[in-house]
């Protein structure tokens, strides 16, 4: 940082106006503007580290993200240490408790996987509170005992009580650390909802504890009376609910405001902001749980406000909050790292750390290991060994922690990767080797799932189904518009959606040889249409390739395994999951689309559809095979066809290309719920819904081509670092989880070319439909002849009219006053609005454009 | 669900049931409650519309199929011996205790599990999972982004991988044999139901 300089330094011959004579034309104001310029600066270069991280993906899948950054806070630490000569910038608790924790607390709320979430409540609020309790105790009573036996330097000076704070302190798991951690290392969603939600929900305990012990080590422990117990137990609830009702009120207000923001769709996402903080404020203020009221506010305001802002505003509130929580985390740790340098705020002393590390490490693990044995007789899936030991490892302290005692502690992050690794936590790492495995196990899981609901497992299904009755009943009705309200409505939204399948359904089925599905295009990019032209750019290009190319037939591998690649790929991709098995979506660095939605639509629909059919035909006695006759007369049509346009490039056994072909076809919606670690190249435009696989059958075109060939035909939109072959190809060997995404994101690299080249290419061929061809030099003619009409109107009296605006810039500019430039002012004046300008060239038409422009020159040359 | 739970006495043919399924009076009494409950009209029956009232089935791809699983062949609806009957299949397998029970076959056993799946794929009761059956269940549980090409491509070759004599269709013990792998007893298993 350069030191601010005096006043008057530079000048610059562009004098701002006004300015008095005699003073400094620039003035270094660098004191005005230090503060946010260091904030800025410090933003950036977080973010500019970040970027570096991400290039080199072997350090990224090694040490975490956060980790590094911490050691990038260490190194600019120093170098600030060593310019300086003090320790310059710090994590001040005040600036991290008001400006970075509420971005990533009401991320993680608003973002919370909430169904997950009210599923595990129970364990989530057991290990929040009485293993937090426990934490704390345990620790502090344990490092007190290891000062009573002497083990510890006498520099330390502190009581049962001191010690007890410090338990309290440092017990916490801490969401920042947990988040940044376990959304790297992918770990199945329970655990990561657990560890999460008690992250989350501990806060109330640990500030509660903070305060009893506090104000215990203020009176001194002598005075402590019984009923200050009493009070701290109290001032728990006090604290832990009071706070969840601040957030609920604020819910409440954010839910009712963004109803009347019709008007001011631009200013929705900032109400979501600004209520948001209010809350977390409001709740600090009056010293509740500010990280509860956050978190609940998050958690309940999404489903209104989401039905009531407008898209664009839900983008913009998705975006917006990423980036906040993306930006203040990296900020955190960076200067963790940053601070940890500063020797006047700590003092190291081997004993004390070691011996928190180590207690904290003990007493979790005792903690999570009774708890789960406790929570596992209750539980419908028991936590298994390998969950217990991640939870208890998992318990990281870190950044919260750090800011309340200013000890650095977070570096722990980077031995859980390996160990995950190492125990297989990852469920992806199951062999899935047969089709009728993964088949039948999905069918296991939902019927499991299926008999749970007839068995009616949840014991608080009963609340639920009354809360939602009330939700529907009053809540919704008074906090959400009465336009979404009615979208809301279910059977409609049912009816709704199944209009757009069953037209879908039709375009799919019949209408794709149609130039009259292209219509569609402009209005709603159909999936089918736009399908249908990739896949004929697909199939071009893949026919010239491999007409080049003769050693195509010997394929390194049989291609029947190829096939069961290809298979397993869609199978994966595209079987619905079992409840369980939803993956936790929540992620800080990638919004999600939610997939469980979707999928609960869709199968609902189909559902529906099919008792509906089941209804009428024991009604009225139809028959469906009538419509499935058609199906597969359809589907034997396109076959034929799809066989047809496979033999012509390189005689391929039909079969296979077929296959290939109907792979190209797919379309999924991204799931990016997936966080990707492989993928830090790939830039994911989430806002697009629809992506189109052709990474599967170019995986394939590009294996049968062996390694040589790829000189042969090059094919420049395959991105070098993919994954391993195996991976590739065989879905049960990479991370499964990762599947989806790793389809998507690699597929975003190789669609844009044919996506636009079909896009364009439909456009073009619906203007020529749309508009008769007489119309083609429209905007032409539109540039030329708003002007010129406009001249004709004014040839009455041209002379005022366009000598109205020179005495203006006359003013300003007084050398053009007689130049040729002056000819053009009309022109540079619209004097009518667009649209006028349009309607009129429109209808002048293009026959009279050329008129119009023959017209328009000896006007303005009269005017010259 | 049912508000307050009814006395074990009110069941009927309590001791049968407990004899015949192998679930504790306590479960008895619960899934009881859950019956009376789902029995809306409180008939002493359920029928198919019962069933599909429960709001998640309808999300659930096999919901339909596990509901006519309620149901034995032709009858429309179901009492409450069978129904729990069914949903003994789901209880939880004991470690040791499946040897001492008398019986050779209890309701549990991976086996009557096995066959409890098996018949949802086999909707004709023939003893076969055949292309089409399998081509359905294909159908119910896969996202609607896949084609009926793909399906049928899919279908043809799970039935080629697990059939063994070569009938192209997949009799139980074919079934029995491609999921040998997978922990049934576990997968299959309500926690809940003891």
């Amino acid at each position: 940082m350069q030191p601010p300089t005096g006043p008057a330094l530079a000048s610059a011959p562009e004098s701002p106006p006004g300015a008095a004579p005699g003073s400094p034309l620039l003035r270094w104001q660098w004191r005005e503007v230090q503060a946010p310029c260091l904030v800025a600066g410090w933003i950036l270069v977080a973010s500019l580290a970040k970027i570096v991280f991400q290039l080199s993906r072997k350090v990224t899948s090694v040490v975490p993200e956060s980790c590094l950054l911490i050691l990038l806070g260490l190194g600019l630490g120093g170098i600030v240490l060593a310019i300086a000569k003090r320790a310059e910038y710090q994590l001040e608790p005040s600036m991290f408790f008001l400006f970075l924790l509420p971005p990533i607390v009401l991320d993680s709320g608003y973002f919370m996987p909430s169904r997950l979430f009210f599923d595990n409540l129970g364990a989530i609020l057991t290990y929040a509170v009485i293993g937090t309790l426990w934490n704390s105790f345990a620790t502090g009573a344990a490092l007190w005992g290891l000062k009573q036996a002497g083990l510890m330097d006498t520099g330390v000076d502190a009581g049962l009580m001191d010690f007890l704070l410090f338990g309290s302190l440092i017990s916490a798991v801490d969401p920042v650390a947990v988040l940044a951690v376990f959304e790297e290392v992918h770990i199945n969603e329970t655990l990561f909802i657990i560890v999460f939600g008690e992250s989350l929900l501990n806060d109330a305990v640990t500030v509660v504890l903070y305060k009893v012990f506090n104000s215990f080590v203020e009176m001194g422990p002598a005075h402590v009376q019984a009923t200050d117990y009493l009070k701290g137990v109290a001032s728990f609830f006090v604290v832990s609910l009071g706070g969840a009702a601040v957030g609920l009120l604020f819910a409440f207000l954010l839910a009712l405001i963004t109803r009347f923001t019709k008007r001011v769709r631009i200013i929705e996402p900032l109400f979501v902001f600004l209520l948001a903080y209010m809350a977390y404020l409001a709740a600090e203020m009056v010293s509740l749980s500010s990280i509860l009221a956050v978190t609940f506010c998050g958690i309940c305001c999404k489903k209104y406000v989401e039905a009531n802002i407008s898209r664009k505003s839900r983008t913009t509130v998705k975006y917006t909050m990423k980036t906040l929580a993306s930006s203040s985390e990296t900020v955190i740790f960076m200067f963790l790292g940053i601070s940890a340098v500063d020797t006047s705020k700590w003092a190291w002393d081997t004993a004390l750390v070691l011996g928190t590390l180590l207690f904290i490490l003990l007493f979790r693990a005792v903690g999570v290991v009774l708890q789960t044995w406790v929570l596992n007789r209750f539980r419908l899936t028991p936590l298994d060994r390998i969950d217990q030991v991640v939870m208890s490892y998992g318990g990281l302290r870190g950044a919260v922690a750090f800011a309340l005692v200013i000890l650095l502690d977070g570096d722990k992050g980077l031995t859980i990767k390996p160990l995950v690794k190492w125990l297989k936590v990852k469920r992806s790492d199951h062999h899935k080797p047969t089709l009728n495995e993964e088949l039948h196990e999905h069918a296991f899981d939902h019927i499991l799932a299926a008999v749970e609901d007839v068995v009616g497992h949840h014991g608080y299904r009963y609340w639920r189904d009354r809360w939602e009755q009330f939700d529907k009943r009053y809540l919704s009705q008074l906090l959400m518009r009465k336009s979404a309200y009615r979208l809301k409505d279910e059977i409609w939204d049912v009816y709704c959606k199944l209009n757009i399948r069953d037209a879908i359904s039709f375009v799919d089925q019949g209408g794709h040889v149609l130039s009259a599905s292209r219509l569609t295009l402009p209005s709603m990019p159909s999936r089918t249409s736009m399908s249908e032209s990739s896949v004929t750019n697909l199939l071009r290009e893949s026919g010239s390739g491999a007409c080049l190319d003769l050693q195509v037939i010997d394929t390194v591998r049989s291609r029947r395994d190829k096939e069961d690649a290809v298979m397993h790929h869609v199978l994966c991709g595209s079987l619905y999951k079992p409840r369980r098995r939803y993956k936790a979506s929540y992620s800080r660095h990638f919004i999600s689309p939610s997939t469980q939605e979707r999928q609960d639509k869709e199968i609902f629909q189909q559902n529906m559809k099919r008792r509906l059919e089941t209804f009428k035909s024991t009604k009225h006695n139809v028959c469906s095979a009538k419509s499935k006759a058609r199906l597969k007369k359809d589907g034997r049509k396109k076959q034929k066809k799809s066989a047809a346009n496979a033999e012509l490039p390189n005689g391929k056994p039909p079969r296979s290309v077929t296959w290939q072909q109907t792979a190209a076809a797919v379309l999924v919606a991204v799931d990016s719920d997936d966080e990707e670690s492989d993928s830090s190249e790939t830039e994911k435009e989430e806002d697009e819904g629809i992506v189109f696989i052709a990474r599967a059958t170019d995986a394939i075109l590009q294996g049968k081509k062996a390694s040589g060939s790829l000189d042969v035909c090059p094919s420049p939109r395959i991105i070098p670092p993919s994954p391993t072959s195996a991976e590739r190809e065989l879905p049960w060997k990479g991370d499964r989880g990762d599947l989806a995404v790793y389809i998507s994101s690699e597929t975003t690299k190789i669609v844009p070319v044919d996506m636009q080249a079909a896009w364009k290419q439909s456009i073009s061929s619906l203007e020529s439909v749309a508009s008769p061809p007489g119309a083609e030099p429209g905007p032409h003619a539109k540039t030329v002849a708003g002007p010129a009409l406009e001249e004709r109107q004014m040839m009455p009296e041209p002379r005022t009219c366009f000598q109205f605006p020179n005495p203006l810039l006359r003013s300003s500019r007084p050398q053009s006053a007689g130049s040729p430039e002056r000819t053009e002012q009309p022109e540079l004046q619209p004097l009518m609005a667009p649209d006028e300008q349009g309607r009129m060239s429109t209808a002048a038409g293009p026959g009279n454009s050329r008129w119009l422009i023959q017209f328009n020159r000896p006007a303005r040359f009269s005017d010259g | 669900m049912g508000c307050q739970s009814s006395h074990p006495s009110a069941i009927p043919e309590l001791e049968e049931i407990m004899q015949e399924t192998g679930f504790s009076q306590a479960s008895v009494v619960r899934l009881y409650d859950r019956f009376q409950a789902l029995d809306k009209q409180q008939k002493g029956y359920l029928s198919k519309y019962d069933l599909q009232g429960i709001g998640e089935l309808a999300v659930n791809p096999l919901g339909e199929r596990i509901i006519n699983a309620f149901f034995k062949e032709g009858e429309e609806l179901t009492n409450f011996r069978s129904f729990i009957r069914v949903l003994a299949h789901f209880r939880p397998v004991e470690e040791g205790k499946s040897k001492e029970t008398g019986r050779p076959e209890p309701m549990n056993s991976r086996l009557r599990k096995l066959q409890f799946a098996f018949q949802l794929y086999d909707q004709d009761s023939d003893g076969k999972i055949s292309r089409d059956e399998m081509l359905q269940v294909l159908r119910l549980m896969v996202g609607i982004q896949v084609t009926e090409e793909q399906l049928a491509c899919i279908a043809e070759r799970t039935i080629q991988e697990a059939d063994q004599d070569g009938d192209g269709a997949i009799s139980f013990e074919e079934f029995a044999t491609s999921v040998e792998k997978l922990n049934i007893e576990q997968r299959m298993s309500l926690r809940l139901l003891k």
